[in-house]
């Protein structure tokens, strides 16, 4: 054989730079103050586990400031001002974000640990193109409301967003709001204000009028103030189940609106006749995008069980070619997990399904010492009783189970409390139909998986919440029809 | 899917160590193909010569391209080199001859020294639904090379769909091909990563199936050493590293070199050469 050079990708990591302060305070009423407390905290680099800044924590004192602060900006500017006019400051948050977007990314990435492949290729121009879209809607609304009698906004906004598409998300709820004429409270996760921040500093530089959109950092309390508070009208909140039914009992018998978009386990149904290469790469996209942080990610697959082998086989050999490591690294797929407490939750929830006697698969990857990582796996074998079958593992982890019909495919599908997504693949277009309508899920991908547009509606069934973000259907939430 | 995953490894990002090593690889996997109408021995000629030699320190290419009447030329042109020959042949580039005919230019080409046969499928039968005599035909098309390589080439460009191409592959390779190609390079739609990316899935799962580790020709339109760069990560990231050697891995191009020539000085000294510093034909 002729000697050829080995071929493997050097390290190729991405140099933007990003200034970060040492220390943040509040965003409120168009100025940064430190919280009333003096109490901070240290956000991370969980690749790193190195400081990145020091946060202010706010308690309820810094809560009432912001939730005063965005009553001012709404009676004072937004809610007086033309939507033409609400428009082009949301045109504005938009195009910076585009203009900033490596710099945003890389932010992300650093409190993250997600792929900057990633936060660049998604999670920037979706934020991006939340903000263009809903620029296009603020004087467009009575399209949006044809046959309501009236439509107002609802005035101050609460939203609290997760840690894994933390910039993201912020922008899905602060994009609508804003061009509806609300004005907006933010509550970064704990563990990720950094883009959040940055963010705050864009509004601030695109001379946002003070008051439309405050961010006050902190943890669950900081939260739980914001839920609490009498002069919320709605809130908007993305994360765990557990905390969507606090707040939901929290919120009982006040005016308040309420939007929740919790946790999942959604289901894959790939059926004997599907194209089974394009569905494991659906399968790995599915579960293995930002390492399975990912409320609607596939986490459970059902095999049609005349394939099963043929998947897992397949799978146990992609599995292996997902290259973990360096989020900063722009050829890695499977960055760091976002804290410690998130690490030691996927590990003990794996530790449950081999105890219960699913066979585990995982990636052979090797890790620095400090940051927290976990490897690429899956399960098979696996029983529907199984915890790893039931419960949300959010972490790099999929359980492959079997089916033998169409009907017992969705029945086991449809057998959870969760509803948030779900993926089918065949190549039969009426089996994929047929499918499609008898699945309790918020979104179903045939074909495909995690598409996103800000003119498509994204929201969960059940026990995944309720309310719509994206589209028509979820300006409406931020009306009062 | 397909075009997803096809695009995010195209983007992978090649750099120092790694772009070098990527270039002189590639090198190494290219068929230099010249296929004209009016090709002259003495363009056969200096391609040899270039192909045995790109530039100082560079390594050969895997084989020259031409047709088969020039066959015996290349040979005796390359008689000391490591550099393989390959002809089309069966005729290239429609197919559309009696098959004895094919199989004719075939065992003339191979006669005259040709290591290696580039074939045409015939698109009219696969899209007619008439691959029984695909099949037939190719494989008495294996049986006419003999000892030399058989590359089906099955112009993916005129299959219309992902669909299509996937059941090109799977005939092709199932009837015996020892590569499959993409395209003949004569029409303007050609190697595409996502229809790369499709026919390495095929070379896998044929692997998987029987053991047999065809190999994978890209062929037309790949002219910049960043898009080829590109097919590398396809390749390497699918079919691993095993598929990274010219025995398995083949890119039919003329233009590339000049650009491979160029990156590879620009690695080594850190500036561009201006394009008449890059030996062409």
């Amino acid at each position: 054989m002729t000697l050829v050079p080995t071929f493997d990708y050097a390290p190729s990591l991405e140099s933007t730079p990003v200034e970060i302060r040492e220390r943040y305070g509040h965003f409120i009423g168009g100025e940064w103050t430190a919280s009333g407390s003096g109490e901070s905290f240290a956000t991370i680099n969980p690749a790193t586990e190195q400081t990145l800044a020091e946060v202010a924590a706010g308690d309820a004192a810094d809560i009432d400031r912001a939730v005063r602060a965005a009553r001012r900006g709404y009676e004072k500017y937004w809610r007086k001002l033309r939507p033409g006019e609400r428009a082009k400051y949301i045109f504005r948050i938009a195009r910076a974000l585009s203009e900033r977007s490596r710099e945003f990314a890389v932010l992300e990435t650093l409190d993250v640990g997600k792929p900057i492949r990633e936060s660049r290729d998604f999670d920037l121009p979706q934020a991006a193109a939340h903000f263009f879209y809903h620029a296009g809607w603020a004087d467009k609304l009575a399209w949006a409301t044809r046959g309501a009698e009236r439509s107002r906004p609802l005035g101050v906004v609460g939203a609290i967003v997760p840690w894994n598409f933390p910039l993201l998300i912020a922008a899905w709820k602060i994009a609508p709001a804003l061009a509806c004429g609300n004005t907006i409270v933010l509550k970064p996760a704990e563990t990720t204000p950094l883009t959040a921040l940055l963010l705050a500093q864009v509004c601030l530089e695109a001379e946002l009028p003070p008051g439309v959109v405050n961010v006050v950092t902190g943890a669950g309390r900081t939260g739980a103030a914001l839920v609490e508070h009498p002069d919320v009208d709605k809130l908007s909140f993305t994360g765990s189940t557990e905390v969507g039914k606090e707040i939901l009992r929290a919120t009982a018998g006040t005016k308040k609106r309420l939007a929740l978009e919790l946790g999942g386990k959604s289901a894959i149904v790939v059926y004997e006749d599907a194209p089974l290469d394009q569905a494991v790469e659906g399968i790995v996209s599915a579960i293995f995008f930002n390492a399975g942080h990912v409320c609607c990610a596939g986490s459970r697959l059902l095999v049609q069980e005349s394939v099963h082998e043929e998947v897992v086989e397949r799978l146990r050999a992609r599995v292996e070619t997902l290259r973990h490591g360096d989020p900063l690294d722009k050829n890695t797929d499977i960055g760091a997990i976002n804290s410690r407490r998130q690490r030691d939750s996927i590990i003990e929830l794996v530790r449950s399904g081999v105890e219960e006697g699913a066979t585990l698969v995982q990636a052979s990857a090797r890790f620095p010492e400090r940051g927290f990582w976990f490897p690429a796996s899956f399960f098979f074998n696996v029983a529907p009783t199984h915890r790893i079958a039931r419960e949300e593992i959010f972490g790099p982890v999929l359980s492959v189970m079997t089916f033998r019909t169409p009907d017992e495919a969705i029945e086991r599908a449809n057998n959870l409390p969760y509803g948030l997504s779900a993926g089918i693949w065949t190549s039969s277009g009426q089996l994929g139909l047929y499918t499609a309508q008898r699945l309790q899920a918020g979104v179903v991908w045939c074909n495909t998986f995690n598409q996103f547009d800000p003119s498509s509606p994204f929201g969960g069934y059940k026990e995944s919440g309720f309310g719509r973000e994206g589209g028509v259907a979820g300006l409406r939430e931020y009306l009062d029809l | 899917m397909l075009e997803a995953r096809a695009a995010l490894l195209a983007k992978r990002s090649i750099k120092a160590v790694a772009k070098q090593a990527g270039i002189d690889l590639l090198i190494s996997c290219l068929d230099l193909t010249t296929l004209e109408g009016r090709d002259t021995p003495g363009q056969v000629r200096a391609l040899c010569a270039r192909a045995n030699a790109p530039s100082p320190g560079a390594p050969p290419v895997a084989a020259v391209c031409v047709y088969s009447t020039f066959a015996a030329l290349a040979h005796s042109e390359l008689a000391d080199a490591p550099v393989k020959v390959a002809a089309v042949a069966g005729a290239f580039p429609s197919g559309f001859s009696p098959l004895e005919l094919r199989l004719a230019e075939i065992r003339a080409a191979v006669a005259g020294g040709a290591d290696e046969i580039d074939v045409v499928v015939d698109r009219g039968a696969l899209l007619c639904g008439d691959s029984a005599r695909l099949s037939a035909e190719l494989e008495a098309m294996r049986e006419s090379s003999g000892h030399a390589l058989l590359k089906v080439i099955l112009e993916t460009g005129e299959l219309g769909s992902y669909q299509a191409i996937r059941r090109a592959c799977d005939l092709a390779l199932e009837a015996g091909a020892d590569f499959i190609k993409s395209s003949t390079g004569k029409i303007p739609a050609a190697a595409t990563p996502s229809v790369a990316l499709l026919m390495c899935e095929a070379i896998r799962e044929h692997f998987r199936r029987t053991g047999r580790a065809a190999g994978l020709k890209l062929a037309g339109g790949v002219r910049t050493t960043k898009a080829a760069l590109g097919y590398l990560a396809i390749v390497k990231e699918t079919l691993g590293p095993g598929w990274l050697h010219p025995t398995r891995l083949r890119i039919g191009a003329s233009a590339l070199l000049d650009d491979l020539l160029m990156q590879r000085d620009k690695e080594a000294s850190g500036a561009y050469a201006g394009s008449a510093y890059v030996a062409t034909l």
